[in-house]
Formats: C-alpha cells, structure tokens, sequence
C-alpha cells in the first residue's frame, strides 16, 4: 500500500539520525576508551590499558559493587513499594481507581532535582526529619547518617523510580481478564493462591520491565549521589563524571562508560529474554 | 474478586497503598511548605510564614535568564522531536528494511540508558566535529535523548489507528499525501500532543545529559544546581514549588483535553 | 473464456454488458496461493455475491479489486480500461468496508463529503449531493452527529452513503452486515436489495453466509480455497450444485454415495433407475425433496425407501427428521410440521430431485 518514495521518505530521515547521533558517538566513545592519556593531553595511543585498569584495580571495582549493591536495593525497594500500590489500585479501588493512578502520574512530571533537593532539605543535620525527631524528643542531637550516605541514595533513588516500576506492573495488572481471576477462586484457590499461581506470573513482564528500567538508570545515576551521597555515596557514574571532569582521563572515562553501555544492553537481552519465556498471550 | 474475601484484604493494603502515597508526596510537600518558612530550610516545626524567598526570587535575572534558556531549548527539542519520532514512528509501523531491528533498538535505547552516556558520548561527538559547546549542543542532546519518547508514543498511536481508514481515504478517491494531512495526522493527534508535553516537561527537567553539553548560557535546572553546591537557601524551595505548580497545571491541561477529545479509556501514558 | 477446474461456465444475466473482467487473477503471500487465476465477470447493473468460508480468497479478491494489493498474475479490466494498474484513488470503484471504517474525527456530514473534497467538487454542488446521498440511506437527521454517536447500523448507512455519493461504478460491499446483530441485518438486507435496484449501482457484495447470499444476490460466484466453485443464480446454485462442496455449503443436503449398475443407482438403501454409464456416484438430495408416503401412494417417477425415525426437530413451520436407513446410512428430511413421529415408515423422492453432483 506504501510506494517506494514513501516508504524511503519516513525512513531515510530517523535512520541518518540515529547512525550520526547514536551510532557514531557510542562508536566515538568505545575509541576513546582504546586510546590514552600522556602529561594531561590525550594520545591516540592504541591500548586495552583501561579495561586493564578497570579489572585488576580494586577501587574501581569497590566502586561498581556499591553502585549495584545500590542499583538493587533501589529495585527492590520500588518494586515492594510500587507492587502492593498497583495491585490495590487494580484490584481494589473501584470508582477512584483513575483518580488514584493519575495521583501517582503527578510525582513523575515533578522535576528530578527538585525531588532530590526536597530530600536534602529533609534527611540533613539541620533537615527537617531531624527537627521532627528532636520535637519528639525521640532524639537528642542530629542523626547523622540520614544524609551523605548510601541509605540517602537508595531512598531518594527509590523515591524517583517508584512510580516508574508502578507504571508497568499496573498496566500488567490491568490486563489480566478478570475472568481468569474467577476461574481461579472457582476452581477453590483462595486470594493468596490465586495471587500466586495466576496474577503473579501474568504480572511478571510488567514487574521486569520496572525492574530492568530502574536498575538500569540506578546504576548510571550520578546526580543522587552529588546530591545527597557523599562521599561514602559516590557511584561509579560519580567516576565516569569526574574522570571527564577534574580528574582528566577521558579514555579511562569512555572505557567505563562503555562498560556501563554494555551492562545495560546485556540487562535489556536479559529482560527480552526472560520476558519471551513468560509471556502469555 | 469474591466480595466476602476482598472486604478484609483491602484494609491491610489500603493502608499499605496509602502509605506508599505518602511517601512519594512527602517531599513535595515538606518543600512547598518551607518556601513559605522565615527560618530556613531546616527545623521543625515550620515557622513564620513569608513571601520573601518568592519575590527574591522573581529580582534574580539569572534565574529568568536561565528559564528562557529552557524554554527555548525544550520548544526546539519539541519540534525536532516530534518530527523526527513521527518519521521513525511511521517508518516502523510500515516499511521494512534489512537492518530495522537494530533501528529500533537504537532508537529505543535512550530512553533506558542512563544519561550519562547519551551525554558523554555526544560531547566526544562535539569535540570530534569541532563544534563547541553551547545551547546549539545542549539541544542537539535533548533532541537525541528524547526521539525515544516521540517514537514510542506515536507509535502506540499508530497502532491504534484503523488501517482501513486510509484505505477508506484511498479508496474515496485521495491521494497518500492527501490521506496523510486529512486521515492519519488527525487521528494522532492525541499521540502528538501527549508526547509533546511529555518531551517539553521531560527537556526542561533534563539535566544528566545537559551537564556536559553545556556551554556559557545555563539551562534552569543547571542553574538550580550551580546554586546547590553554594548552598541551600528557601530560594530553590519557592523556584521548586513554581516548578511543581507548573507542572502540575500542564497535567491537568493534559488530562482535561484527553478527556474531551476521547471520554474513553485514558490509562495511556508512556 | 474457457472452462476450467479453477473457472467454471458462468453465463451472465440475459442481455446485459459486463462492467468489470477479471481474468486469471492469481494471487500469492509468500509460498501460499491465495487466488489460483480466477477469471470472473461482472455484469453492469448486478447484484453479485462472492460468497465462501474464511480462507476461501473472497476478500482477498475483493481488496484486488478495490486496488489495496497487486494480482500476483493476471488482469483485472473495467469498462474496457486496465484496472489493476490504478491506485486505489484513481478507480471508480468504492468500498463499504467490513467495519464501516468512518472517520472518527469528521462529523457523519463531512464523512460523507470526504470523497468529494479530495477531488476538489464545487462546494455548492457537494452540499447537493450530499443530501441527497443522506436521503438515500435515510440519515438526513444525523448529519451533524460524529460516528462514535451512532449505532452500528447507523454508522453503516453512512459508510454506504459516502461510498455511493462518488457514484462509483461498482461498489464493493465487505461483509458490512456481519456486525449487526440478526434482526437489524434483516433489515438492512432489505434495504440493501432495494436500494441497490433503485440506483442500479453494480454491487459486489462478500459474505460467508449463505443464506443472506441467496437473499440478496442476482448471481452467487462461491469461492473454495482460491477458486471458483460455482457461478449461477441463487436458484440454479441450489437446484443444480455443480459439487458436493456446493451442495452442502449451500442450504442443508444428503449427500448419497454410491455407484451406477446397469442402468441403476445404488446409494445405500436407494435404489432408482437412471440412464447413465456405470461407475461411482455422488447425489445430493435436499431434505425437502423427500416426503413421507404412509400408503404406498408413490409415483412411477419416484423412488421409496423404508427408514426409522431417530430425531425429531421441531422448527415452527417445518420438521426436520433424522432417519435411520439401515446400515448406518442417515438421511435428513424436512416435512411440514405433523406431530411426534417415531418408529419405521415409508419415505419418497423423485428421481430428478437427486442431483448428480462431482467430488
């Protein structure tokens, strides 16, 4: 139904696009990570020396094990929040079930760092939950460690992707022909079982797609950990950054980020892969 | 659900969920009630109320400058991507071509991949073809970042669309060119909407990949964040309420529309 | 045109032109063939039905006709005009599509303009038009209205009133009464047929059911797996099928198998003379044919036959019988409604009631 001139018409575009904008710089940053850095200027020194560097020194992999020690409590943390919000919306909401839902939507247009700022304000010395403690008089001095802290990442962290581990697990949720949900109890399974054998599994592409996504950006997130990390916080992104900043070593840099980029991409055949084998149709 | 058993489940949960609800509003709260506080941003309980750090902040010419900024490069990152997600989107849906998977998932990876990347391999880019670093560059990474958004959305769009009715648009006599402006660009007309306001909030707010693009003029989210590692002042409470009153007014434009335009299901978002 | 397994005879209605040819129309997905070069004509002015199961290539051609995929091989011609090598745009052709297919975001008023605004009709003369083509379809009062407003019956009167106002030359009909319910498609059937012979507009109509087939059509081309199974009137289809295929597809039948012998047909339990050379045979016998005879008052052109009474269908103004002839050979048989029946009683057919009919 589509001539040729249309057809190379929508494609010619997006296509030249994405090999100058994407495939390009990802092919640009993968050759710099080959190269190196001599006195401050960077050669065109061909060498695995960085993916050297990144396996054999300990910091760096020190570094990338708290970023996924992270990355994983923030995914487990959204998902045990995000899950019971969608299932009770789902299920048990009735006539305020669009109000609720578009409740939760509100949150995610609100801007990052004014997220990440409010939780600044809150978890610090001076902030207000300590202020609130000290009111109770459940504390006497600041807690410290509420801020400037691993603990202060994963919560604000959770706290962004929340509703973004929500979204598909809802919209999962949401498909699954209520039918099947009477069959079950039907055939005598009780609400727990039923949740078990039947809506659990439907639900699961919902739940890795959430969890593939707020892994992923959890891993790659610099800017919670300048926020509220400190330097117990710092993330492996936190590297990266300074690595094109103060600490110039682009190379070094670009081979971590290529490791990133790669994790990612295996992360999402992963998901694909996972998702194929339980999808039901 | 049996009703019986579903009676006493909700309880449990419904606590559960409202708590959850409680902890994403939090936050926002706390932050739109101390821009109103005299003392600060610290202590409980909030104290005095005043409009000071609101008019402070309305005399900060950086922070105008910084918003203009914004807006010019979330408007620019609209348009290209709108366009360039419409073509992807189309040529997704109907050509095929050796290669498309990989378009695709080209396509589609920004939208998973942390900023960071999408940021740093652009300014390699920069620093490759020379070009120097500015809001020209910071555009160029918005736009890149966020043809995923268009893309994903419009396509849904497409989907939707009936394909019998291009063909009822054919068949009565237009041309493809004709059916394109009179048929499928009105029917994705809430897609394109959707995905605009989604690309604008999303551009405005953007601040991973903008961080090394970023040339002389700054963005407003760079320019909160300059302030931020000087230190905290209520200032960047009352800027963040604006932020959130804002955004919160483009949802309920969004929903109202959506409403009026369909009255049907609107559980469509990302 | 010659006759062949894929193309049989097809006579056109007395005295009349045909409009549109196609002529060994083949068409492949792939490795499957889809229409195995299927030579039809349509004649101006008729009503014609393609009419066959889901598979059997009917909308296929249909969507060839209209000009929304290629022929793998062959010709389609109009009016002495290669059609086949127009786009869609370009035909006189127009399509009521199987779900109506209307514009949702144009008022019923500005569907139906559609095809005139593209082809740039004086705005004076487009309102004209209109309201006449809404009169025609009786929807003069919901012009205004958008399409997600009307009903399903409605929104096909308009989807035919916008495909009638470019007073097409053939218009094409894809199954558009398959999602009304049955009361509102007896209607519609209805009204179709009238319409249809106040205008003259030829009419391809698709459908898999026979019966609305048999209402509606002048002739009935029955499609089975990419061919051309049968082309006749509704009449001549149901009392002289072609196949067994036919026979059964069309309205209920007995199919009896068995063999000539010396100048007698041997069916089972069926025995009657017929003048034709030995070997293996298939007759259909539609159920009404046979009746029962209580006191042997059976004629010499007719056939008797003794069977049991297994069920009774009871059918308002008619029964339908399944009987037990021996041997496991069960006819069915349709009588005017009489009662219960049960046990052994006698059953007649006339001998020319038994249409030989091919594999």
């Amino acid at each position: 139904m589509y001539s040729r001139a249309y057809k190379s018409l929508v494609s010619i575009p997006p296509i030249a696009w994405v090999g100058v904008l994407l495939l390009l710089p990802y092919a640009l940053m993968f050759v710099h990570s080959l190269w190196a850095v001599r006195e401050g200027v960077i050669v065109h020194q061909w060498n695995w020396e960085n993916y050297k560097t990144l396996f054999t020194n300990s910091l760096y992999a020190k570094v990338l094990f708290r970023t996924m020690r992270i990355a994983a409590s923030v995914t487990l943390c959204s998902i045990l929040l995000g899950y019971p919000l969608a299932y009770y919306l789902a299920f048990h909401a009735g006539a305020r079930k669009e109000l609720l839902y578009q409740l939760v939507i509100v949150p995610l247009w609100v801007s990052y760092l004014v997220r990440g700022y409010a939780w600044k304000t809150i978890l610090g010395s001076d902030g207000v939950l300590n202020g609130f403690l000290q009111y109770l008089h459940l504390t006497h001095e600041p807690v410290g460690f509420f801020l400037y802290s691993p603990f202060a990442v994963v919560l604000m962290l959770t706290h962004i992707y929340t509703p973004f581990v929500f979204l598909p697990i809802y919209a999962a949720l949401e498909h699954i022909p209520r039918p099947l949900l009477e069959a079950s109890q039907d055939l005598g399974a009780g609400s727990v079982q039923t949740f078990w054998r039947v809506i659990l599994p439907l639900s699961m592409p919902g739940l890795l797609a959430g969890a593939t996504f707020a892994f992923v950006l959890s891993l790659g997130d610099f800017l919670a950990p300048l926020l509220v990390g400190g330097p117990s916080g710092t993330m492996i992104a936190n590297v990266v950054q300074s690595l094109f900043g103060a600490a110039f070593d682009w190379p070094l840099g670009a081979a971590i980020s290529v490791g990133i980029l790669v994790i990612t991409i295996s992360l999402l055949f992963l998901g694909e892969l996972l998702e194929k084998r339980w999808a039901f149709k | 659900m049996k009703a019986s058993s579903a009676m006493r489940r909700p309880r449990l949960l419904g606590l559960y969920a409202a708590f959850v609800f409680a902890f994403i509003y939090l936050p926002i709260v706390v932050l739109v009630l101390y821009s109103f506080n005299r003392d600060g941003v610290g202590g409980f309980p909030p104290g005095h109320f005043t409009l000071r750090w609101y008019t402070q902040l309305f005399a900060d010419s950086s922070i105008w400058d910084s918003l203009l900024n914004s807006l010019m490069v979330a408007a620019a990152s609209v348009a290209l991507s709108l366009a360039l997600g419409l073509l992807a989107a189309l040529a997704l849906d109907r050509t095929d071509f050796p290669g498309k998977t990989l378009f695709r998932r080209l396509v589609l990876l920004p939208l998973i991949l942390p900023g960071i990347i999408t940021g740093l391999s652009l300014l390699m880019f920069a620093v490759f073809a020379g070009v120097q670093l500015s809001l020209l560059t910071v555009f160029l990474g918005h736009a890149t970042a966020l043809v995923s958004v268009a893309t994903t959305e419009l396509f849904a769009g497409l989907q939707k669309l009936d394909r019998a009715q291009e063909e009822a648009s054919l068949d009565l006599g237009a041309t493809p060119w004709q059916t394109f402006w009179r048929i499928t660009l009105p029917n994705l007309k809430l897609s394109l909407i959707a995905a605009g306001l989604l690309i604008f909030t999303l551009s405005m707010d953007e601040i991973a990949v903008t961080f090394f693009l970023i040339g002389r003029d700054n963005t407003l989210p760079l320019e909160i964040w300059a302030r931020l590692r000087r230190g905290i002042t209520p200032e960047i409470n009352a800027i963040s309420a604006l932020i959130l009153v804002v955004s919160v007014g483009l949802i309920v434009i969004w929903y109202h529309l959506r409403a009026r335009s369909l009255g049907g299901r609107s559980q469509e978002f990302l | 045109m010659s006759a062949s397994p894929a193309n049989p005879p097809q006579e056109l209605p007395a005295g009349s032109a045909a409009l549109l040819e196609a002529r060994k129309v083949a068409k492949r997905f792939g490795a499957v063939e889809v229409l195995k070069e299927i030579s039809l004509n349509i004649a101006s002015g008729e009503f014609l039905t393609l009419l066959g199961e889901s598979g059997s290539g009917k909308t296929t051609l249909l969507r060839l006709i209209a000009g929304f995929d290629e022929p793998s091989s062959g010709e389609i011609w109009m009016s002495g005009e290669r059609l086949d090598l127009l786009p869609p745009y370009k035909r006189r052709v127009n399509t009521v599509f199987q779900n109506y297919a209307l514009f949702p975001h144009l008022s019923a008023r500005d569907n139906v303009a559609y095809g005139l605004r593209v082809k740039n009709v004086p705005a004076n003369e487009i309102s004209g038009r209109i309201g006449d083509a809404l009169r025609m379809v009786k929807m003069q009062d919901f012009a205004g209205y958008r399409p997600s407003k009307l009903s399903g019956g409605q929104q096909q009167r308009i989807a035919l009133a916008r495909a009638l106002v470019n007073r097409p030359q053939l218009l094409l009909l894809d199954e558009p009464l398959s999602a009304l319910d049955a009361n509102l498609r007896k209607q519609m059937q209805s009204e179709l047929k009238s319409l249809q012979r106040e205008i003259g507009v030829t009419f391809l109509f698709v459908t898999h059911d026979q019966e609305e087939a048999m209402a509606l059509s002048d002739r009935i081309a029955l499609l089975r797996d990419g061919a051309l199974e049968q082309v006749a009137s509704p009449r001549e289809i149901y009392a002289h099928p072609s196949t067994a295929y036919t026979a059964e597809f069309i309205g209920q039948t007995n199919l009896l198998r068995g063999e000539i012998r010396g100048s007698m047909v041997r069916c089972g339990a069926l025995r009657w003379p017929l003048e034709q050379a030995d070997g293996p045979v298939i007759f259909s016998l539609r159920p009404e044919a046979i009746r029962i005879c209580p006191d042997g008052g059976r004629q010499t052109s007719e056939a008797a036959f003794r069977a049991t009474v297994r069920q009774q269908f009871y059918g308002g103004s008619s029964e339908l019988l399944e009987v037990d002839c021996g041997s496991g050979q069960t006819l069915r048989v349709r009588i005017p409604t009489r009662g219960p029946l049960t046990g052994e009683h006698d059953f007649v057919f006339s001998f020319c009631d038994a249409i030989r009919v091919q594999e």
